[in-house]
């Protein structure tokens, strides 16, 4: 190769411009936030943009001083693969110091070994699992807003002690249905009630239900429990009103953006369990106004609330320990998120458990009718709610290693 | 009460009719893919976004428009087979006597963008879309209750497939476009403008697949993911019925909702599949099909 005086340069200037880049990726005084969820996918309204925009409006409010934030976003396509490669590539090369979000229980557990694995904060939202407090619960762990527990006792629990006591379960067959599905068959037999029987069915790939609804009316079954999520279930229930099923549906896991997608019509007079409604006071609807203006079409469900609020606690934790402290290690951060009280517009006051569990109430909601409805996205009414000490499991039947020693 | 392998025989009866009505849901869509390989030689990857299509002006047509769902089961069609009609002319025509790969990645690459601008614009939890009143209530069959509106996807499904075999088996304008698959040059002799019927060919199988999508828009969750979870198992459909066959994607069609419908009964984790198993097996057996000409 004939070395010219421009391809010297050239070179040269590249090989100048190297070091720059790597000093501005592990920039002293900037945190950097990465919010990676689905995008593309059937978890793309419940999390997706909205969650990056929720984390925005978080840095924006909080008005760091003496260090900035940035947030970046990524698409996980639902993948545990692809996830755990962000995340290294996130908390190695770019100098990302937390991750946020991350649902789909699968993707959200195998991040949790990366994370604690190279000691990075980890808040995770959007996955159902309550295994990210128990068995592989980690120091640099939060799990904020919702977990299967959590639904499992709330949703679970009250449609028995209103008469609801047979059930049969339709359930997604991977992980995080078979999880739902046993943990709310513990509160429904609890309390006195019977499961009838269940159809696990391929997960993806499945749009027709009519033939599991038959096997659940000829049950003879009061309620019909719904283990899945997203476009599932919206399927599920209408194909369950088209038949003119009799039983009550109790939807497992099931989030406004859902109720938005079916319609009143045919969503009024279920129930189901979120920790947030935009509704709920007027703090909550001073945040969703905030918010509203990113994303007009998906208004804020439990999951980007929970992006808000965790985004806040975290950079007040950070403002506390100090940039250097934060950057070096995310168990020290989230062990300060930990040893202060939370405060916020979308969930107001509470507190994270020593098993990074985000404390505070699970509210189950009625949809209301089309009737009841004033505006848009008025869709709830509160039937009842647990205080944050109820709602969630108990921190000794976690099994979470690191709270023993 | 008769009992069949310990289930009872009254919710077989239901389960089989159900069946039925995911069959027709396949024969419609396999029926539109056959026609399609039959005269284009394209395997469309992109029928499931068609059908998503099909789908969403349904439910447009009513949100913006105010136009019901009879109207829709017309104009819907229509549109999204116009869509596809600009669709052939602009890109698959360009692929005509390359290899089908090219056909093949080209229409799947469509259907990767279709549903991606579709789902940056309606977002991935979809829209609703209500039964229409005349069709709501139960029909009582004696052995189960089937909601009115799914008799009459069958009813409807099957009518469409018969009057398509109809046309293209037994019309002077089917005899035409058997030939011109067949003998394409020699028709054109004939003064038959042989790249218009390919691109308007396209277009009807485009529309069969935006008809399924109408008929599926009040049962199933309209979004923009839709078409991609159904479109493995039709063409499944296609290939045990033996590609371009057109009277085997119907019977197919039909035949593997039912085999699916029992696999629900029996063992329901398989029921995805179930469909593949039956490919393997006739694969194996009648390597060009089960209506399939040996090539």
């Amino acid at each position: 190769m004939q070395l010219s005086r421009r391809l010297l340069l050239g070179t040269a200037a590249a090989t100048a411009a190297l070091p720059v880049r790597r000093v501005r990726a592990q920039d002293k005084t900037t945190i950097k936030i990465g919010v990676l969820n689905d995008q593309s996918g059937p978890y793309r309204d419940t999390g997706g943009r909205s969650s990056y925009y929720c984390a925005q409006q978080a840095v924006a409010e909080f008005q760091a001083q003496g260090f900035s934030v940035d947030v970046i976003i990524a698409d996980h396509q639902n993948k545990p693969d692809i996830g755990a490669g962000i995340a290294r590539q996130w908390y190695d090369r770019d100098g990302v110091d937390v991750i946020l979000d991350v649902p789909t229980s699968s993707v959200a557990l195998a991040i949790a070994g990366v994370a604690r694995e190279k000691d990075k904060a980890y808040l995770n939202i959007g996955a159902a699992t309550a295994d990210l407090t128990g068995k592989q619960c980690a120091p640099c762990i939060v799990h904020w807003s919702y977990d299967t527990y959590m639904l499992a006792k709330s949703t679970g629990g009250a449609t028995v002690r209103s008469g609801g006591d047979s059930w049969y379960f339709i359930t997604a067959d991977y992980a995080f249905g078979h999880q739902l599905q046993e943990q709310t068959t513990r509160f429904v037999t609890a309390a006195g009630g019977k499961v009838l029987g269940s159809s696990a069915y391929p997960f993806p790939g499945t749009t027709d239900f009519s033939s599991f609804l038959l096997q659940a009316q000829a049950s003879g079954a009061k309620v019909l429990g719904l283990c899945n999520a997203g476009a599932d279930t919206v399927n599920s229930i209408k194909q369950a009103k088209e038949f003119g099923l009799q039983a009550r549906i109790a939807a497992m896991l099931m989030f406004i953006t859902d109720v938005h997608a079916l319609g009143l019509d045919v969503a009024q007079g279920l129930t189901l369990t979120e920790s947030f409604y935009w509704d709920l006071n007027d703090r909550t609807r001073a945040f969703t106004e905030r918010v509203k203006p990113r994303t007009p079409n998906n208004w804020p469900n439990m999951i980007h609330a929970g992006c808000y609020a965790s985004t806040l606690h975290y950079l007040k934790a950070v403002t506390q320990i100090g940039v250097a402290n934060a950057k070096q290690s995310g168990a020290a951060v989230v062990a300060a998120m930990k040893a202060m009280p939370t405060d916020d517009d979308a969930f107001g006051k509470g507190r994270i458990r020593e098993d990074g569990m985000a404390m505070f109430p699970s509210y189950l909601f009625q949809v209301k009718t089309p009737a009841e409805s004033k505006g848009p996205w008025d869709f709830y009414k509160q039937v009842s709610s647990y205080g944050p000490d109820e709602a969630w499991r108990p921190l000794a039947e976690g099994g979470c290693a690191f709270i023993k020693t | 009460m008769v009992m069949i392998f310990g289930k009872p025989l009254i919710l077989l009866y239901g389960q089989l009719t159900l069946g039925l009505i995911n069959g027709a849901f396949y024969a419609l869509l396999s029926l539109g893919l056959a026609v399609i390989f039959g005269l284009l030689n394209v395997i469309n990857f992109a029928h499931g976004a068609l059908f998503m299509l099909g789908a969403f002006v349904t439910w447009g047509l009513l949100q913006y428009l105010g136009i019901g769902y009879w109207a829709a089961l017309v104009i819907a069609p229509i549109i999204v087979g116009a869509f596809g009609v600009v669709l052939e002319k602009l890109l698959i025509q360009r692929l005509h006597g390359l290899d089908h790969l090219y056909g093949l990645l080209l229409t799947f690459g469509c259907a990767l963008v279709i549903e991606g601008l579709m789902r940056n614009e309606f977002g991935s939890s979809g829209v609703p879309y209500a039964i229409p009143s005349a069709l709501r209530g139960p029909l009582n069959l004696g052995f189960m209750v089937l909601p009115l509106y799914r008799a009459w996807v069958v009813v409807a499904a099957a009518v469409v497939c018969l009057v398509t075999w109809l046309l293209i088996e037994k019309t002077r304008l089917g005899a035409t476009l058997r030939a011109a698959t067949e003998n394409a040059p020699l028709v054109q002799a004939f003064g038959v403008n042989v790249p218009r019927l390919v691109t308007l060919t396209y277009g009807a199988g485009v529309g069969l697949a935006a008809f399924a999508g109408v008929l599926a828009a009040p049962m199933n969750s309209v979004n923009p993911n839709m078409g991609s979870n159904l479109i493995v198992v039709v063409f499944a459909t296609v290939v045990i019925g033996g590609m371009g066959s057109i009277l085997g994607s119907i019977v197919t069609g039909f035949g593997l909702g039912i085999v699916e419908g029992l696999t629900k009964v029996y063992y329901p984790e398989g029921s995805a599949t179930v469909v593949f198993v039956v490919m393997v097996i006739v694969l194996l057996l009648r390597p060009a099909g089960l209506f399939g000409r040996a090539a």
